[in-house]
């Protein structure tokens, strides 16, 4: 049968080689994307920040976005931000969170849909006021500190602690790049966007544990070798798996940023980068990082005795 | 690894065609699955019959999404001035000497009464006012709804305790969601939600609504009616209130309610038969029937002032005793603020201001696109995904394929008997779990190929490397599942939709890779027989 192969069927890459250019490839990457974090700052939306979002349509022909940028700012609610949202008919207009309490909110709303209704479909309104954006940048630092504390915690039991150490050194790369990526591309960071970086977290681990349990079955099996060639022919092995995973899961997520809409675009191009960076960290930072974990053959020791591949088990 | 037993087969084909069998409904119309729901005979449990269909939240159908809170400031004010009023009856019935007027603040009421056997004699009946709380769960023994304190120089203090309190809220919230809901229903729409939520809030979710200002406009009045009179010249017990027939203008009103909301039992929109403006008819119960025609029949000529939630709507003088307890309400109304006053004044008040903290709407337009971009986005996915996955692996991509079909409907068939809401970030993790469920298969044939490039046959190939790769794929799918796990519970809203169809999708992931794969590449193998697996 004629299949197609992605990946060449053998490979033998020198991965812990190359640490020499992508250890400083990866410091300098978290590094410019901390710069760019406090640089240029997070586009928080209303979720974190309060204030409230209307997205129209215009009932006939185009959006006129310069008439409601002059209409919208003459209201007192500071300054408005007004952008095509999608298409030329589609605007989002955002107003800051007001002074005065919940029921200042309110007020924009009601002010905005009496001048807009007429000329423009309102699809959407969401307002925020400052007790809830208080709470959900709250819950939302809580989900990200507590996903990586219970999966170190998940690690540490099912490995020996170097690969929890080292799993969670890699997520934090990510979630850091992540982050930077963020602060660059200015995508509007939210609620959604703490799902994308929870499951970024999640798929970058997937990623992780997948190698890292080949390393410790390539352990067992070859206990003379030194931790290089091991590390080496693990990676070399899942590479393949790693690949054509990454690509089904890329395929998805553009389907979901070119066709899913323009409220779930930025999730998805946050998605696709936490995708790239999970896939490349996996191979260039948790497998080598082990090394100056000073994992060695022994810390493999759990089953090492029993577990000679070869004798693998019968049928069942 | 290979070798199923005929048991363990006929239980993974009733749990796979059980999953199925409960995605069933999601091909069924609204009216087929009544149908369903009806027909289906009494000795069927319910899970069983195939009725519910996948909730689709409000950012896909449409709808407002608004959360409420209560101010517990007020209920403690309310609660402290009711614990005055009583005590000033209290004072008034035993007619107990009093130092000073009582003072109320927040949560405490003070009062002195210097004479030792006046006040003796009062005690008791001041800490009869306490209420027991009766908790089932929490109630430790003792703890009451105040604290009855004497203090030096003859001064009594009353305090509302932290239990007193939270009873309050309590009473108030489950008051108040009772109101909402009358007042939600009178708008007509199907199925809204109203749920307590917190300590101290209250969701509403009402799906498909054409005028979402108009269900905050009702959420938002507290709708207190009360009858009492403009105050006469002189007159020392009254409060100044804007009256609204005359542009807001300050009239002094008396501080005696004659009737209050409380003893209407019908409001209905109508008009004036003469001058033909919109008003609201009600009509009283008995006795505030009784009390109205009374203080009609004693104050004849005298403005009636009309108040709703501290603003005097109207102040129709009285031209002749109301005995009937049937009257209107005129003043400058449209024929909407009629049908809503109608409404607000049938429901009852709320027992206390309830703001608006947080307002999600997404109108049907909007929510319809959405489903549309969703489902193309899921569509044109799945189609990248299963060419991608038959050019890699030939036959075995498309059982990959098989296994891939049969995981999507799991989902569904578990998202529908759970009454899970699909929300479009939901939509967003089913797309997700299309490329990341294709994993476990990959996991498998990569390491079989691998099994079978070092030399073994077939069989060994297909089943260590079966062996192997179940173990990773558990590893690495659990690590998703907390931090969707994590992210169900701290997410709001659409974000939740989306942990709960990332952690289903894992969950199908898993079961399918465990069960249908190994099944289909088990039945193949004994049926085929081959030497090869013509995977290298």
């Amino acid at each position: 049968m004629w299949l197609v192969r992605y990946v060449p069927v053998e490979t033998r890459y020198r991965f812990m080689w190359y640490r020499r250019w992508t250890f400083p490839l990866s410091a300098l990457l978290s590094v410019l994307a901390v710069a760019a974090f406090l640089h240029f700052g997070m586009n928080t939306g209303i979720d974190f920040r309060g204030g409230t979002v209307m997205e129209m349509q215009a009932r006939e022909g185009n959006a006129d976005i310069a008439q409601i940028r002059v209409e919208a700012n003459q209201l007192g609610f500071g300054n408005v931000e007004v952008q095509e949202f999608g298409t030329p008919r589609d605007v989002a207009v955002r107003v800051q969170l007001q002074e005065g309490g919940e029921e200042a909110q309110q007020e924009v709303v009601s002010t905005l849909r009496s001048i807009f209704e007429a000329d423009y479909d309102i699809r959407r309104v969401e307002v925020v006021g400052p007790r809830v954006s208080a709470e959900l940048v709250q819950s939302g630092t809580l989900g990200v500190v507590m996903a990586i504390f219970g999966v170190l915690v998940y690690l540490w039991f099912r490995f020996e602690w170097h690969f929890a150490i080292g799993a969670v050194i890699a997520t934090l790369h990510d979630l850091v790049l992540a982050i930077g990526f963020f602060a660059i591309t200015q995508i509007e960071f939210n609620m959604t966007s703490i799902a994308a970086l929870l499951t970024i977290l999640g798929y970058s681990l997937n990623d992780t544990v997948v190698v890292y349990d080949r390393i410790r079955e390539t352990m067992r099996k070859y206990k003379k070798v030194s931790v290089y060639e091991v590390l080496d022919i693990a990676v070399n092995a899942t590479l393949s798996r790693t690949i054509l995973t990454s690509t089904t899961t890329l395929l998805a997520l553009l389907a979901l940023a070119l066709l899913g809409g323009e409220i779930i675009k930025g999730f998805a191009y946050a998605m696709i980068f936490g995708l790239v960076i999970g896939t490349y960290s996996s191979i260039f930072v948790a497998a080598p990082i082990l090394i100056y974990l000073g994992v060695r053959a022994s810390s493999a020791v759990g089953s090492a005795a029993q577990s000679e591949p070869d004798a693998a088990q019968p049928a069942e | 690894m290979l070798r199923i037993s005929a048991t363990k087969t006929v239980a993974i084909l009733m749990a796979l065609f059980f999953g199925m069998y409960l995605a069933v409904p999601n091909l069924l119309s609204v009216g087929q699955r009544e149908a369903v729901s009806q027909a289906a005979p009494g000795w069927i449990p319910g899970f069983l019959v195939p009725d519910q269909a996948v909730v689709l939240g409000l950012d896909l159908q449409g709808g407002s999404h608004v959360l409420l809170q209560v101010d517990t400031n007020e209920l403690a004010r309310n609660e402290a001035t009711q614990i005055r009023d009583q005590v000033r009856n209290l004072l008034r019935e035993t007619r107990t000497p009093l130092e000073g007027g009582i003072r109320i603040s927040n949560r405490t009421v003070e009062l002195r009464i210097p004479d030792d056997a006046a006040r003796e004699r009062l005690m008791p009946r001041l800490r009869d006012l306490s209420e027991p709380i009766t908790d089932a769960v929490f109630g430790q023994p003792g703890s009451a709804t105040l604290v009855v304190e004497e203090q030096a120089d003859g001064l009594i203090r009353l305090r509302v305790t932290d239990a007193g309190l939270e009873e309050r809220i309590n009473r108030a919230l489950a008051q108040s969601i009772e109101v909402l809901r009358r007042r939600i229903d009178a708008l007509g729409t199907t199925e809204p939600n109203i749920q307590r939520q917190g300590a101290d809030r209250i969701l509403v979710q009402v799906p498909g609504l054409q005028d979402p200002e108009r269900l905050k406009a009702l959420l938002g009045e507290t709708a207190q009616l009360e009858f009492r009179f403009l105050a006469n010249p002189g007159d020392t017990d009254t409060v100044r209130m804007p009256l609204q027939e005359a542009g807001g203008e300050p009239v002094e009103v008396e501080n005696r309610v004659i009737v209050g909301g409380e003893d209407l039992i019908d409001a209905q929109p109508s008009f004036d038969q003469q001058t033909n403006q919109p008003i609201v008819t009600f009509r009283f119960n008995v006795s505030g029937a009784q009390r109205f025609g009374e203080a009609t029949t004693r104050n004849v000529g005298r403005q009636l002032a009309i108040v709703l939630d501290e603003e005097v709507i109207s102040a129709p003088r009285v031209q002749s005793p109301i005995t009937g307890g049937a009257g209107q309400i005129t003043g400058n109304f449209t024929v909407q603020e009629v049908n809503d006053l109608a409404v607000l004044l049938r429901s009852g008040a709320l027992p206390a201001t309830l703001t608006i903290v947080e307002e999600r709407t997404v109108g049907p337009g909007l929510g319809a696109d959405s489903i549309y971009a969703g489902t193309m986005a899921a569509i044109v996915g799945a189609a990248l995904v299963v060419a991608f996955i038959i050019a890699a692996y030939g036959f075995f991509g498309v059982m990959a394929t098989v296994a891939l079909s049969v995981n999507m409907i799991l989902l569904f068939g578990l998202l529908s008997a759970l009454g899970a809401t699909l929300t479009l970030p939901g939509i967003a993790g089913i797309v997700l779990t299309l490329g990341m469920a294709v994993d476990s298969n990959v996991l498998i044939y990569e390491r079989v190929r691998e099994e079978e490039r070092i030399g073994r046959s077939a069989i060994q190939a297909l089943d260590t490397g079966f062996a192997r790769a179940l173990g990773t794929i558990l590893d690495a799918n659990i690590t998703t599942l907390i931090a969707a796990g994590i992210l169900f519970f701290l997410g709001t809203g659409p974000v939740r939709g989306f942990a709960v169809t990332l952690s289903l999708g894992i969950v199908t992931t898993v079961f399918t890779a465990f069960t249908l794969t190994r099944l289909m590449i088990a039945t193949w193998f004994r049926v085929m027989r081959p030497k090869q697996l013509a995977m290298n």
